[in-house]
């Protein structure tokens, strides 16, 4: 009895085995936590139609998924930064590196919905960033000292916010952020701390913009208008502060890995882009 | 020797080569960083920059945040702790007592993460209204968190170095006259003081290997904290942020790794001085 028990198992095992077996290709994403949402979402509407292929997508930030990519734990690397030039060295050693630009996001300049600042420019977000502006008065505020919030170093985010507004666009290459900024472990917890702290000043990406948070209006320079953060001001390029997500991939495309990037590029992929509030690419 | 006994045996030396295979690891791991930087900047200097060009590694900040946060949290947690502990061994009915023992291994049991959410969402708040901070988001309420994670440690460990003592003595202080009250404070707390001592220890190391709790609720500024009162990040937080951001080999992944090495040599020194001060008591007692 116990033996026929056994073989029962061993076989019902087996069948598992040769079930799960059924050539299924896994692809395996990682990266971004500006782009898990978006990822999953596409990666979900895409299994719907292709049933053979699996898709896992996890998080972590972008040099996460850029790490992975390089030691070859992961196939796809969601990046909403470009790649280093040293990771680009690191990561052709191994293969043909694809730079793939999937969609764009908005990033927006968020503050407390009492915050009477309604807009800044580009120059007085920097200055703030880089801790020379570090009263509220001093840009047409309360007088209160800013909290600085910012994303980890981990984050693709960081490093766009870091190179675009704090070094102004690489004029600054030795700025750094003011030694005040605290560094917030997620986009939510930003969200969070903006939501309750009537001084915070925060950066967060388009998708993750809700009521309890402000997003400033941002003016290039001193003379132009302001505008706001949305799907529509990014696409006609009114709104400055947007940059592009990327997938990166290690050797030549073919197989499951292209028939999702193609899915992705294609209208139906761009599409949930959109939805999800971030800005397709055409 | 019986082949069960050898077993045993191999199993206790196992404990101390997984110790030792530990620390060469960080040791190897690490190598890369001092080798280039073989001066004391590391832990002496202010400039946590791992992906600026040229990257600056030095951990000071996270040093000091690392040792404020854990004496908050002793401060705040020994008195309770021990105070608990005594009441627990010696005055609170036997039910009264399982009741909250039981209790306590239930806190002990719950993940830090949700420290870290009831931190951030009850605890930061709190403080940040309470002294009139900025945030809420401190050193200060990491610590207050951090005080009551570290109580389940502290408690077992010093209860039972309460029970450990001889019930004799308690005997003898009754037969001379003494209080239940007096046989406590003056017998029975002072006989056990070796195994206090080590219970507060072990928590201290408990509180300095934190991580998920303190990168939640400490505040993340990467400087050294001018007070308590000020955002901060642990060693443990630093670690446990970048490392998954470092690629293998490159110059942040050998700063983790020799901040991890530091990290190590304090969890260390703390754990051993615990384990003699156990050993020490011991002595003692039997003599």
């Amino acid at each position: 009895m116990k033996k026929l028990v056994v073989v029962l198992l061993v076989a019902l095992m087996a069948v598992a085995v040769v079930g799960c077996r059924a050539e299924k290709a896994v692809i395996d994403i990682n990266g971004s936590d500006t782009m898990v949402n978006i990822g999953a979402a596409l990666a979900e509407n895409f299994m719907k139609t292709n049933k053979n292929i699996e898709i896992v997508v996890s998080g972590g930030g972008s040099g996460t998924g850029i790490a992975a990519l390089i030691n070859g734990a992961t196939n796809i690397a969601q990046s909403s930064r470009a790649m280093k030039q040293s990771e680009k060295d690191q990561a052709s050693a191994k293969g043909l590196l694809n730079e793939i630009i999937v969609a764009w996001d908005g990033l927006a300049v968020t503050v407390h919905p009492s915050n009477p600042v309604r807009e800044l420019t580009l120059a007085q977000i920097a200055k703030i960033y880089r801790g020379e502006i570090t009263n509220w008065q001093e840009v047409g505020g309360n007088d209160a000292n800013i909290v600085l919030l910012s994303r980890d170093t981990t984050s693709g985010t960081y490093i766009f916010f870091k190179e675009f507004v704090v070094q102004e666009n690489g004029k600054l290459k030795s700025a750094e952020f003011s030694p005040a900024a605290m560094m917030m472990p997620s986009t939510e917890a930003i969200v969070q701390e903006s939501a309750r702290n009537v001084n915070a000043i925060g950066y967060v990406g388009l998708g993750y913009l809700k009521t309890e948070i402000k997003a400033l209006g941002v003016k290039v320079n001193d003379d132009s208008a302001a505008s706001s953060p949305s799907v529509a001001t990014v696409l006609d390029k009114t709104y400055s502060l947007a940059r592009p997500l990327y997938f990166y991939t290690v050797g030549e495309l073919k197989g499951a890995i292209k028939t999702y990037v193609d899915y992705v590029l294609s209208d139906n992929g761009q599409k949930v882009v959109r939805e999800l509030d971030f800005v397709p690419i055409r | 020797m019986p082949t069960q006994q050898k077993l045993v045996i191999a199993a206790g030396y196992t404990v101390l080569i997984l110790t030792v295979a530990i620390f060469v690891f960080l040791a190897h791991q690490s190598w890369p960083f001092f080798a280039e930087h073989a001066d004391l900047s590391f832990v002496t200097g202010d400039r946590w920059l791992p992906v600026s060009f040229p990257p600056s590694f030095q951990i000071k900040g996270f040093l000091v945040s690392t040792l404020l946060i854990t004496g908050v949290a002793v401060l705040l947690g020994c008195p309770l702790g021990v105070i608990s502990a005594i009441s627990l061994a010696e005055l609170l009915p036997r039910q009264v007592g399982l009741v909250v023992r039981s209790l306590f291994e239930i806190t002990a049991g719950i993940p830090s993460v949700v420290f870290g959410f009831l931190g951030l969402r009850i605890v930061a708040p709190y403080v940040a209204r309470v002294f009139g901070l900025q945030t809420g988001l401190t050193g200060f309420s990491a610590g207050v968190v951090l005080s009551v994670m570290i109580l389940p440690t502290l408690v077992s460990l010093a209860e039972e170095a309460l029970r450990a003592v001889p019930r004799e003595y308690a005997q003898a202080s009754y037969a001379l006259g003494a209080t239940r009250w007096q046989t406590i404070w003056r017998v029975i707390v002072p006989s056990a003081r070796g195994g206090i001592a080590a219970a507060i220890l072990l928590a201290i190391g408990r509180a300095i290997g934190e991580t998920m709790t303190v990168l939640m609720v400490a505040g993340g500024r990467l400087t050294t904290p001018g007070s308590i009162f000020d955002p901060m990040r642990t060693l443990t937080a630093l670690i446990a942020s970048e490392v998954k951001n470092a690629a293998r080999n490159s110059a942040q992944y050998h700063a983790l790794f020799a901040a991890g090495l530091v990290l190590f040599v304090i969890t260390f020194a703390v754990n051993a001085l615990a384990a003699a001060v156990i050993v020490g008591g011991k002595g003692r007692r039997s003599s």
